[in-house]
Parts: structure tokens; sequence; C-alpha cells
């Protein structure tokens, strides 16, 4: 399977990640314990803010970390290329939209299902309307944000964003159309 | 617990009844994907909840609100803007620091404008978009959203 292959270096770095992640947590603890033996003062105001923190974080965080699992594995890379390959003008820019924003894993796993993509035919502003809302406006960042910032923000700034980024695609396809095709890079992809 | 808590978690629990009504054995294996991603973020959402504690313990509002308030002014946007469009920070942790910066005094269209290039922009991930996209449409598409993410975080600061 085609997802063997990739397994490996990606577990090393996830790996290698984690290690960095706790790495630093520690140092932060450690900075955090130093900052406030210095200021007693200010131990109240810091842990009543971070415990409120941690208690609205922890409320979701499963829940959240549930859903993306699921959506990663019960939606297959065929699926997206089969129904973004095909879909054109609105339609097309609301599959996008839709598709990018299933929560199915890091932005760097985007770019080449983009690039194969745009070899089985989707076009230019349905692969930048893909990969923005792949970016910004993943169901699990919108489930966080209207837990932290609330309904007004999140909505506002999602319906926003949606707006822009597809302005946006639609802009760069003629933008690459008036000055050729010879830069995507994706030309010498399927010729190989 | 809060009514948006309460949502989110019924949400998730409706998606794992209707996943395991369809399929057991993926249903599993996605719980396994879930426990990893978990175990990974875990380290970094306990880091930044107590850099939020210690930053609204000690970032005085006056302060916050200079550089990234409503005095702050277009620069101050521009710059957190572009603080947004560098940082690798995972997006899930930046809306609790955003939450915090706001309620300690930082303007709606600045962490509008940090949290869209944050999550819009990738520095570190630019390199891997041009070897797959070509420069050309990686330039732009990071070019323009930091464009729109400045229109974005204006609309944002004037309509709320």
């Amino acid at each position: 399977m085609k997802q063997d292959a990739t397994s490996t270096p990606h577990r090393k770095k996830a790996r290698k990640e984690m290690a960095r992640g706790y790495i630093l947590l520690a140092a932060t603890l450690v900075a955090a314990a130093v900052i406030l033996r210095i200021f007693p003062d200010k131990v109240t105001a810091a842990t009543a803010a971070t415990r409120s923190y941690f208690l609205e974080m922890v409320t979701i965080l499963p829940a959240v970390m549930i859903i993306m699992g699921l959506f990663s594995v019960f939606v297959s890379r065929e699926l997206v290329v089969k129904y973004m390959g095909k879909a054109s003008g609105i339609r097309g820019i609301a599959v996008a939209i839709f598709f990018g924003a299933l929560p199915t894993g890091p932005l760097y796993l985007a770019f080449p299902l983009a690039a194969a993509l745009r070899s089985k035919g989707a076009s230019i502003s349905n692969i930048v309307v893909f990969l923005s809302a792949w970016a910004c406006i993943k169901i699990p960042q919108e489930l966080i944000e209207l837990q932290f910032l609330g309904v007004k923000f999140m909505a506002a700034r999602l319906i926003l964003t949606i707006i822009f980024v597809a302005i946006m695609g639609v802009f760069i396809e003629k933008v690459i159309e008036w000055t050729g095709n010879r830069g995507i890079g994706v030309s010498q992809r399927v010729a190989r | 617990m809060s009514t948006t808590a309460i949502i989110i978690n019924l949400l998730a629990l409706g998606c794992l009844v209707f996943a395991l009504a369809r399929d057991r054995g993926r249903t599993k294996q996605a719980m396994g994907v879930a426990v990893k991603s978990f175990v990974r973020i875990l380290p970094t959402v306990f880091m930044i909840i107590v850099i939020i504690g210690l930053l609204m313990a000690f970032a005085p509002p006056e302060v916050i609100s200079r550089l990234i308030g409503e005095q702050a002014g277009f620069g101050g946007l521009l710059a957190i803007a572009a603080l947004g469009a560098v940082l690798h920070i995972p997006a899930l942790i930046s809306f609790p620091l955003a939450a915090s910066l706001l309620q300690s005094g930082a303007g709606v269209a600045s962490v509008a404008a940090f949290i869209t290039t944050l999550t819009m922009i990738g520095a570190v991930t630019l390199p891997l978009e041009i070897k797959e996209l070509g420069r050309k449409m990686a330039f732009l598409r990071n070019g323009l959203s930091f464009i729109i993410a400045v229109i974005i975080a204006l609309t944002m600061g004037a309509i709320l």
C-alpha cells in the first residue's frame, strides 16, 4: 500500500517532534517555576489563568482528536481525488472547501495531494481553495476557535475566509493562465 | 462544561457511533490515530497553557494594548500578521493563545490577523509547497494570503 512507503520516515519524524515537545514543556515548566519564585505575588494570577484555560482545553481536546482520527481513516485520498477532479465552477469551490475542511491531517500532506489533483485535471482555482481550506478552515480548528473565541468571532472569520479564499483561487488561476502554465511544475510531474 | 464543549463532545460521539455502525475495524484504527495525535499534541498544549498563565499574570494590558491593541494602528496589525506568517505554532493551540491576548487588551483585528496568517501561510512548509506545486503558485498563494488576512482582519475589527 502507498501509505506504508511513507510511514517509517513519517513515524520517525513524529517521534522526534514529540520528544522535542516534551523537552520544551519541561523547559517552560522550569522557567515558569523560577519566574514565579522571584515574583511570588503573581502566583495566584498565573495559576488561575492556567487552570481556567486548562479546563477549557481538557473538555474538548479528546473529542476533537476523535473527530480528527475518524475522518483521517474514513476519508480516503482516492475519494478526495475522485470528487475534486471533476467538479468545477461554484460547485467545484464548494467541494474544494468541503474536502479541505475535513480533518484529515497536517498541511504538508496536502501539497502532494494537490499536485496529484492537478494531474487528474482539477482546476487551479479549486486547488488553491482546497489548500487554503486545508490550512485554515479545518473543522477541528473551527471547533477550538468556537470554544475559545466565541461564535461571533469564529463565524465572522469563517465566512470572510471562505469569500476571500474563493476570490483568491479564481484570481491565481487567471494570473497563471495569463502568464502561461510553465511555472507550475506539475507538467513535469505528469510527464514522468 | 460550557455549551460549546458539550456540542463538540456530542458531535464526536455522533461521529463515533456512525463510524462504529459502518466499520468496526476502521473505527478502531481511527481511535489509534486519535490517541497518537492526542499524545503528540499534549506537551505543546500544556506548554502554551503555562505560557498563557504567565502572560496573563505579567503582561500589563496597557502594554499589549499599545503593541497590538486598538491604539497600535495599521503598523501593529502588519507586524503581528508578519509574525503569524513566520511562526510555526500548531493552529489548535493558537486559539487559546489568541483568546488570552484578547482578554489582556489586544484588538480583534490583530488577533484575527495573527490567526489567519498563522494558519494560512507556512514559511516552514514553503519549500515543500514550491517542490510540489511550483514556485509561481506557492508564492502567489502565500503572498495573496497575507493580503487577504489583513483585509479579513480589518473587516473583523470593523464589524465586531
